[in-house]
């Protein structure tokens, strides 16, 4: 019955953080939302008995693609910060 | 976009969730079990794990063609790195030392942990694109403390062991096709196939995932090209 | 209701939240955002689909690893581009209709 609930919990965070990463207005917080979201989505593959599929989510979904993206993100800002020549 | 284009959107979406989600629960008990199929001959497979013997032999066409797509996006990012000629990408003006120690610490560690989910992939949970993962999220790690040198524009070896993973699963590939055959491992070479493609699909992964990041158009200061 | 029926509508969930998004943002790197977050739903789908019935099921895990790598691919050429479209226009915003349309 534990298991159900943890379940039950699991999805409504991947479901908050999935929805809040696309509507947050601050570009750095939705980047870091997504973040969350991939690594709540490792937590639901090792509930689905899938460890191999944790692993590469965990190492490519939460990691590098969190890097490019917060890459980009200040990319974007030292763009837009930049005084206007 | 409008208002009512907008609501329309949401609305849309909302009504194809619900009806998936009846769908699913709608589906009746499934009547194939692959798991028992795949159990049942993966004495055949030369690996013991079930899942890297689907990934590199039962469905090794599937992880081909991943490789030529993971390359076909390489190669996209290195044609898009604009008409300038690489000058690097610039790093943290002030390197931190605490993040250099560590980050110097760490790249062993990184590398062994590598090392072990690619030997372990054979037995349980591994296989060489979490090994490549790993690798790659070292090499972006040791770019950030600034103890790697931005990538320029790649040499020959660079761009030969950027395609070699690909280029040694097609020769293995190619082996039986004198017998008019593809892509099939007698079964008392399989192990041995399959080690050595998952060594070189390691070593291609890690190079292909830092290079897409390392090679990432930076800014131009003439960007009127 | 197995665990993995519930993750699968939780896949179906999340896949058409980002759809939707991927339609309403205009911004390119909040659409690539809810690419991925259609792709992971997707996978979630797939996986949990697959497993209703209970035992773990190595093919479609095979199969998610394989779309994890690809739509790893996909962000990073979209990013690329995104970036290539910054340094050129100066906003991550596909350009309207240019006057002399």
């Amino acid at each position: 019955m534990s298991a159900t609930a943890f379940d039950l919990l699991l999805v409504l965070a991947l479901l908050w953080s999935g929805l809040r990463a696309m509507t947050v207005p601050d570009l750095f917080r939705a980047v870091v939302t997504f973040i969350v979201f991939g690594l709540l989505i490792a937590l639901a593959w090792a509930r689905l008995d899938a460890p191999d599929v944790a692993l590469a989510d965990a190492a490519v979904g939460a990691g590098l693609a969190g890097a490019l993206l917060l890459d980009t993100v200040g990319h974007l800002r030292a763009k837009q910060g930049r005084p206007p020549s | 976009m409008t208002a009512t284009a907008r609501a329309l959107v949401v609305a849309t979406s909302v009504a194809l969730g619900l009806a998936l989600c009846w769908a699913m629960l709608q589906l009746p008990a499934p009547s194939i079990d692959l798991r028992t199929h795949v159990e049942a001959r993966l004495d055949l497979a030369g690996v013991a794990h079930p899942v890297t013997a689907v990934l590199l032999n039962f469905r090794a066409y599937d992880t081909l063609l991943e490789i030529a797509v993971l390359q076909l996006a390489l190669f996209g990012v290195l044609s898009l790195c604009g008409a300038a000629p690489l000058a690097g990408r610039r790093v943290a003006a002030r390197p931190e030392p605490l993040l250099q120690s560590t980050a110097g610490a760490l790249a062993p560690l990184v590398v062994l942990v590598a090392v072990y989910l690619l030997w372990a992939g054979a037995r349980q949970a591994g296989g060489a694109f979490q090994a490549g993962a790993v690798l790659a999220s070292g090499a972006v790690l040791l770019f950030l403390a600034g103890l790697m040198p931005p990538w320029q524009d790649p040499g020959a070896p660079l761009r030969f062991a950027l395609v070699a993973g690909f280029l040694l699963f097609l020769l293995v590939a190619t082996l039986p096709l004198p017998r008019a055959q593809l892509l099939r491992y007698p079964p008392h070479a399989a192990t041995a196939l399959i080690t050595a493609i998952e060594a070189g699909l390691t070593g291609s992964v890690a190079l292909i995932l830092s290079g897409l990041f390392l090679w990432l158009p930076d800014e131009n200061e003439e960007a009127e090209q | 209701m197995t665990p993995a029926s519930i993750y699968a509508l939780a896949g179906a969930a999340l896949f058409v939240a980002g759809a939707a998004g991927m339609v309403l943002q205009s911004h390119l790197l909040r659409k690539i955002l809810a690419f991925n977050i259609m792709g992971s739903g997707a996978f979630l789908a797939l996986v949990g689909l697959g497993q209703r019935a209970g035992p773990p099921d190595p093919v479609p895990q095979a199969m998610v690893l394989t779309g994890i790598v690809v739509a790893i691919s996909a962000t990073a050429l979209a990013l690329a581009l995104a970036r290539r479209l910054l340094n050129l226009t100066g906003h991550m915003r596909l350009p309207r209709k240019a006057a002399d349309d």
